[in-house]
């Protein structure tokens, strides 16, 4: 069996997963990373996404929007400022993200300040997700 | 004699006054415990939030190009003082003690030709604030409708905070709130924000050489917006267990005196009865002799 490493997933709401795991896929903001154990110690960065995880007690999913993530000696900490695991994600939960990710864009428009390319990232990526869990908001 | 109904009038009221204490405690307790987990749940976020600011920080913090969050915009002439209190009175000197906190730093900046300027949250705040300090009062953020804290309370009034800071209206950013020790203790506590002042952990931390991905800068100027919102997360979820604790020791207080008042009135009562009646039994007996 491959090594496994703790993984621990908390928003500042509560805590939601920790556990022992294989491996975890990031939603980094320069991209995807798939972390195993004994990676070099790294902080990422998130875009809202898709996280995904998969060790011995099997495998699961969570959306994460904004946040980092802390690779290091004793696991994986990812810090989201707004996680929910995919079974709880529903039409609704994905448009308020969304409206909340347009909004922050029009303001960010409305204002011309340097957020404008952030922000239309955010709604990109935030439209993504839908995609990527087969979740139409329309 | 009308002084007997008076009493027992008085008796029943102070009674009543006892159960709406003692109901008052009781719902205080409950919501202790709830904002208690709260306050639990949020802090291994905060922990190790703080644990890695406080290493970027410290590695970015030296040099020219850090963010403005952290190295401060490079004067100290306006302050913004972050009140916060509750929504609701009835709780002790839960609100007072908070008000005489910022009162007191306020106060002390005025003394040394600062300008001063205050942001309350909570209802009870913003009266006496405002009464003191009207003036200097810029703005309220109402949770009033808020039933359950989340986070996002904390991001409206971070980016509250944050606009006021990007248009230049404020150098330095304190947030008051009282830090819930235990029932009987609340600690009226003065925070400082903006610039963010995070508590270097000698040792361990420092030991592990991270990669950084995007640059450390990018991901300083990325966090530290949020660690205002962490921030004032923590210190909403702190001041709300520090709330209920206060209304339930102020409750429990008042309940406990209702009970002495009730006693003490009960024996005036018996007293007054007994008069009465040792007064109506000479009246008979020496109504009796004088046949």
């Amino acid at each position: 069996m491959a090594d496994t490493l703790q993984f621990n997933l908390v928003s500042p709401e509560r805590s939601l997963a920790s556990m022992q795991v294989t491996e975890v896929q990031i939603p980094g903001s320069d991209g995807d990373m798939t972390a195993m154990a004994d990676h070099a110690p790294t902080i990422t960065t998130l875009r809202p996404g898709v996280l995904k995880v998969s060790g011995p007690e099997g495998a699961s999913e969570y959306v994460v929007t904004g946040g980092f993530a802390e690779i290091g000696d004793g696991g994986i900490s990812v810090l989201a400022e707004n996680a929910v695991a995919k079974a709880d994600m529903d039409q609704a939960t994905l448009k308020g993200m969304i409206d909340a990710a347009t909004d922050t864009f029009a303001k960010a428009q409305e204002a011309k300040s340097d957020g404008v390319d952030a922000a239309a990232k955010t709604l990109a990526d935030t439209v993504a997700i839908g995609d990527a869990l087969g979740i139409s908001v329309n | 004699m009308a002084n007997l109904k008076d009493l027992k009038n008085r008796i029943q009221s102070v009674k009543n006054t006892r159960k709406i204490t003692k109901a008052m405690q009781m719902v205080a307790a409950a919501k202790l415990r709830r904002a208690q987990e709260a306050a639990e749940q949020s802090r291994p976020y905060t922990e190790r939030f703080n644990a890695v600011m406080a290493g970027l920080a410290a590695s970015v913090g030296g040099s020219d190009t850090a963010p403005k969050l952290l190295s401060g915009t490079g004067s100290d002439a306006t302050h913004l003082l972050v009140v916060m209190t509750s929504e609701r009175g009835l709780c002790g000197g839960f609100n007072t003690n908070i008000a005489k906190k910022a009162r007191a730093h306020a106060d002390s900046l005025l003394a040394a030709g600062k300008t001063v300027k205050i942001l309350t949250v909570g209802k009870k705040g913003r009266d006496s604030m405002k009464r003191e300090f009207g003036q200097y009062y810029v703005g309220h953020v109402d949770l009033s409708d808020v039933k359950r804290l989340g986070y996002s309370d904390a991001q409206g009034i971070a980016s509250d905070v944050l606009t006021r800071f990007d248009a230049g209206e404020f150098d330095v950013a304190t947030l008051f709130y009282a830090k819930f020790v235990n029932v009987v203790t609340q600690i009226p506590t003065g925070q400082q924000i903006i610039p963010a002042a995070f508590e270097t952990e000698e040792g361990a931390e420092a030991a592990t050489l991270y990669d950084y991905e995007p640059s450390e800068e990018a991901i300083l100027a990325d966090l530290l917006p949020r660690g205002v919102a962490t921030a004032i997360f923590s210190a909403l979820l702190e001041n709300a267990a520090s709330e209920q604790g206060s209304r339930m020791s102020a409750m429990d207080n008042a309940t406990r005196n209702a009970g002495d008042m009730i006693d003490k009135l009960t024996i005036q009562y018996n007293r007054s009865r007994q008069a009465v009646i040792t007064n109506e039994l000479i009246e008979i007996i020496s109504g009796a002799e004088a046949l």
